[in-house]
Formats: C-alpha cells, structure tokens, sequence
C-alpha cells in the first residue's frame, strides 16, 4: 500500500472558463497519481439543468478535457471528471464520453478503460417512494417535496458521493466521466479506494475542488496539488506567484457554503471544527484533524431539480427626467396595467429591475433614496408562449414610454430606448427541488458503464 | 467613541451564493488583532445583519465566527432561489456592498 498519493486539479469548474496552462504543466512535472476535477455547479442558476445545456461552449470543455486526458494517460494515472458539462444530466456525460473518444483518436492514444456513470432521476420513481409514504426531505427551509412541486419539475439529477467513483475504480477505470456529484466525492473516492481514511480522505476533496481558490494571491484555473498521507493533507499552490497558506486554505472552507465546519455529502459529514492549519513549506498548508462522520442507518442523496416557468423576453429603458426617475414607481405601476388590462394579472410574470435605484439588490437594498441621475431598467416577461412572452415584455416596456405624469416638462415620449423592440431570452426555469432521498444502496440511482477507447495495440 | 469603517479592517468582505437557496457572507480579517477588535467589539451580530438588509430573524440562516480564518461568516435564506425570472444575482455576488461602511468602535 502506497505511503502517500499526489492529486492534480487543474481547474474547480473544468470549461466554465478554460484552465492556465503554467501551472497545469508544473503541476504535471511533480508526477501525480490523479488527474482530476469537477466540471459542474448549481451556481449557474436552474436554466442549464431544466433545458439540459452546458453553460459553457464545448470547445473550452474540449480544452481542458485535452489537457488532462493526455497528460493522464502519457504518465498512465487515472483521470476522474464529477459533474460532467455543468450540470452532469445523462446527455452531458454522453456527450464527455464522446470528447473523451474523439480525443483518444485525435491524439491515437493506446486502447483505455473508459468508465462512466448517470445521475439522472426520473419523477415517476419519487413519485413512486411518495406513494409509499417516504418522505423526499427539504433542504434549507424548503418542505417536504409534494406531488404538485414534482410536477412543475422537468429534469432532476441526484448527487452522487464516492460510490460510483470507487465502483468504476474496481472495475478498472483508466477514465471516470462522472453524473453530478459532490465536488469532495470525487477526490475522496480514489484515495478511499487505496486504503486512506475517510477522515482524510474528504477532506483533501474539499480542500481541492475548488483548485486555485484555496491559494493567494486571488486567482483562478490555477493548478493545485493535493498529497494524502496517513496522518496529513497537504496542499500547494502550482502557479509560480501562487502559495497556499493558512490564511488562505482555512478561509476556502468557508467559500460558498453557509457554515465552514460541516460538509454533507451522500454518505455523511465531513466535520473541520477540529481542523489544524500549519505552513509545511512557502507555498504548501498541511492540515490535520478532520473528521468523517458516517451517517447511520439509509444513505440521504441530495436531489436539485429544474422546472420551466414559460418562455421569456427582456427589454430594456433608460430614463434621465429627474421628476420620472422620482416617480419611477408609479411610471412602472403604470406600464404594468397596461399589461393587465388585456392578460389580467394571473398566467403570466412581468418583472421590473431598476438599475440606480436597486437593481441589483431589490428589498435587501438598504439605500432607499435613489442617488444617481439616470436609471436602466430591464423588463423580463415570462409567459406560457413565446408570443405572449414577447407581447407582455413589449407592453411593459413600450408603456414606459407613455406614462401619464400629471406635471412631467417631457411630454414627446417618458423613456429612452436603444432599441425599440424586446429581446427573447432563455426560458425561465426555476429550482423546485433541493432535497434529500433515503436510500439502502446508493448506486441504485447511479448506474455505472465501462467501455474500450484508443487504439489497439 | 473612534470609529474605523469594516472595510478598513478587513482583508476579504465578500458574498457568494451557497446553493441554490441561499447567500453567504464572509469578513475575513488579515491580522488577529482587527479580528479580535471586530468580534468583541459585538457589532457584527444577528440583529445588525437584519437591520441592514431589512430581514426577519429567521431569514438568517447561520452566523459564525471562525477563528481558523480570523473571519465572521453569515447566511441568509433567498426569498426566491437563485436564477428565478426577476432574480438579478444568480451567483450572490454583490450583494456585500452595505458591510463595507459598518462602524467598529476602537479603543
């Protein structure tokens, strides 16, 4: 059993802007045994997972896909990708699996094991769980998921921990194109599979799966390389100007998640209320003391699900009369029951967002006075077609133009337009789910696949 | 009293979504010494948050202090999820701006 196991992640959300090529290839020449990162987030809002599209163009996915796929199988170590285009749906991890081939022919790479695995979760086997009076659990405040709720849901993936990981890695893997999956799984996993902690073992996959954000200066799609013994992790920076410090690796367990001590995954709780930070060189962190706590009794997955809202347009208007900007309210109250009159106020969603005034932060702006002296406003229709989408978003816009101020000086038109016509937009979707399913064997939701790439030799 | 603005005490202040439902908030402190000054000063608390965001008590999710990382950390529930029509910061971003101007007292 090997003493110690090196892990190289080049990027925190592989394509979502492409990887820096320094401190990859430096991170190379130190020889790791991983090659690995994830490539999806919920952070993108629910549009990608609903319409089940990347947020990222293919070919920065096929960059950084490249990058690592070579250098993987030019040292002979695995390459493990979580959360495959954005949102690890069925066709994305389809669609990494055929780079991944097309990129094994470009390059006449020696025949692999290709390994890959879905999240996908379909309605009807929670609705099925729902009819045997399971709950499907809510996160952060949000209930129990009711029928009505799962029926507004077009697409649901459920988040994988390490067990699909290190079942394809007993199946011989070379390459893993992973479904959604905890970021930390995908790390944790082959370093479980080697016989290292749990403890430690999660731990590096939360210190690294963000890659450069755990260093300093600020700066991301650097390279890092995360290293587990049997007593530490330890991490450093590969960038020339980066280091990874105390500061600076302490700090990272608190980016994006409400409490820095606690991260859940399918399986358990990573626990770093014990943690110990120490600098092991200039520009490496060792740390000491997680904990890994397994839950007791059925494995909870997390599920995220996306439903369409309706079909949307934007407009967009400019006002500089200063009595309009004061009254801005009542010239919106104006345009929207204009869109009233002929839909009513039900069927449908306008949206006003005031850009000088609280564009940007709505009711939790404590600003109230409005201090600048021109305002942007976007308008969003969202509607059950595109044409009363459009109609709606052109009604609430247009009406802008026209209204009725008792004493405005400007009497040729109340708002400016830069163009006089309404934009279509993406769809407007929603998160409807953000909850928890039991189950007695967590690979029941991900099915594992394993296929032969490359040339023969 | 003297006062220093947060902004000229701490190193990071910044706001970041966490998940799809809500908003975190981190002030990250360089030295131990403003760290220190911030928390036992007491300003930063539940109460202020709510204030300056014009939220209920239940709307905050978590409010820690993390001495690993010199940092005070907050969460506040959305009250749509991220990326709904009409929501304008999918990634939560901006939203740290009115912690920069809280007043600490100093000595």
């Amino acid at each position: 059993m090997k003493e110690e196991l090196k892990f190289l992640c080049p990027n925190g959300h592989l394509g979502f802007a492409p990887t820096k090529e320094e401190s990859y290839y430096l991170g190379v020449q130190e020889k790791p045994d991983f090659i690995l990162c994830d490539s999806g987030s919920d952070d993108i809002g629910p549009g990608p997972l609903g319409a089940d599209v990347c947020a990222s163009p293919r070919e920065w996915q096929t960059h950084d896909l490249e990058l690592m796929l070579v250098e993987a199988r030019r040292l002979g170590v695995p390459m493990i990708i979580g959360s495959a285009g954005d949102t690890g749906t069925n066709s994305r991890v389809d669609m990494y699996v055929e780079i991944i081939t097309e990129l094994a022919r470009k390059h006449n790479l020696p025949k692999f094991k290709l390994g890959y695995f879905y999240s996908e979760v379909n309605r009807a086997y929670l609705r099925a769980k729902m009819d045997q009076d399971e709950r499907i659990e809510g996160l952060d405040g949000r209930p129990d998921l009711t029928y009505e709720e799962l029926a507004k849901t077009d697409r649901i993936v459920a988040v994988a921990g390490v067990h699909p990981f290190m079942k394809l890695l007993e199946m011989g893997a070379d390459v893993i194109i992973g479904g959604r999956s905890s970021d930390c799984a995908i790390f944790a996993a082959p370093a479980m599979f080697h016989g290292f902690s749990a403890d430690l073992s999660y731990y590096l996959g939360k210190v690294l799966e963000c890659a450069s954000f755990n260093a300093e200066p600020y700066g991301g799609k650097e390279s890092v390389l995360g290293t587990i013994t049997r007593e530490e992790v330890r991490v450093k920076a590969m960038h020339p100007a980066q280091r990874c410090t105390v500061a600076s690796v302490s700090g990272h367990a608190m980016y994006e998640r409400s409490n820095p001590f606690f991260e859940y995954v399918a399986g358990g709780v990573l626990d770093m209320t014990h943690c110990h930070y120490e600098q092991y060189d200039e520009k490496t962190c060792k740390i000491t003391g997680p904990e890994f706590h397994p839950i007791e009794g059925k494995t909870k997955v997390k599920l995220e699900g996306s439903g369409k809202i309706g079909e949307r347009y934007i407009g967009i208007a400019g006002i500089r009369d200063p009595y309009t900007i004061k009254n801005i309210e009542q010239v919106i109250g104006w345009a929207r029951k204009q869109v009233e009159e002929k839909y009513g106020t039900n069927g449908y969603e306008l949206h006003y967002r005031i850009f000088g005034k609280n564009g940007v932060m709505g009711d939790l702006e404590p600003v109230k006075e409005i201090k600048s002296h021109e305002l942007g406003i976007i308008v969003q229709g969202v509607a059950p077609t595109k044409e009363m989408a459009e109609e709606i978003t052109m009604i609430g816009t247009r009406q802008l133009f026209y209204a009725r101020l008792p004493e405005v000086k400007g009497t040729a038109g109340g708002a400016a337009f830069m163009l006089d016509e309404v934009l279509p937009a993406s769809p407007g979707y929603m998160w409807t789910l953000n909850h928890v399913v039991a189950v007695d064997d967590p690979l029941e939701l991900f099915p594992v696949r394993l296929i032969e790439v490359g040339k023969e030799e | 009293m003297k006062t220093r603005k947060l902004v000229d005490l701490a190193k990071t202040i910044r706001s970041k979504n966490a998940g799809p439902d809500k908003i975190t908030f981190d002030i990250i402190f360089r030295e131990k010494e403003n760290y220190d000054l911030v928390k036992k000063s007491g300003v930063i608390n539940r109460e202020l948050i709510c204030n300056i965001y014009n939220l209920q008590e239940r709307e905050i999710a978590d409010f820690v202090e993390f001495d690993p990382a010199y940092a005070i950390k907050f969460t506040m529930y959305r009250r749509r999820p991220s990326g709904s029509p009409g929501e304008s910061d999918v990634f939560g971003c901006q939203q740290y701006a009115p912690l920069l101007d809280i007043e600490i007292p100093v000595g």
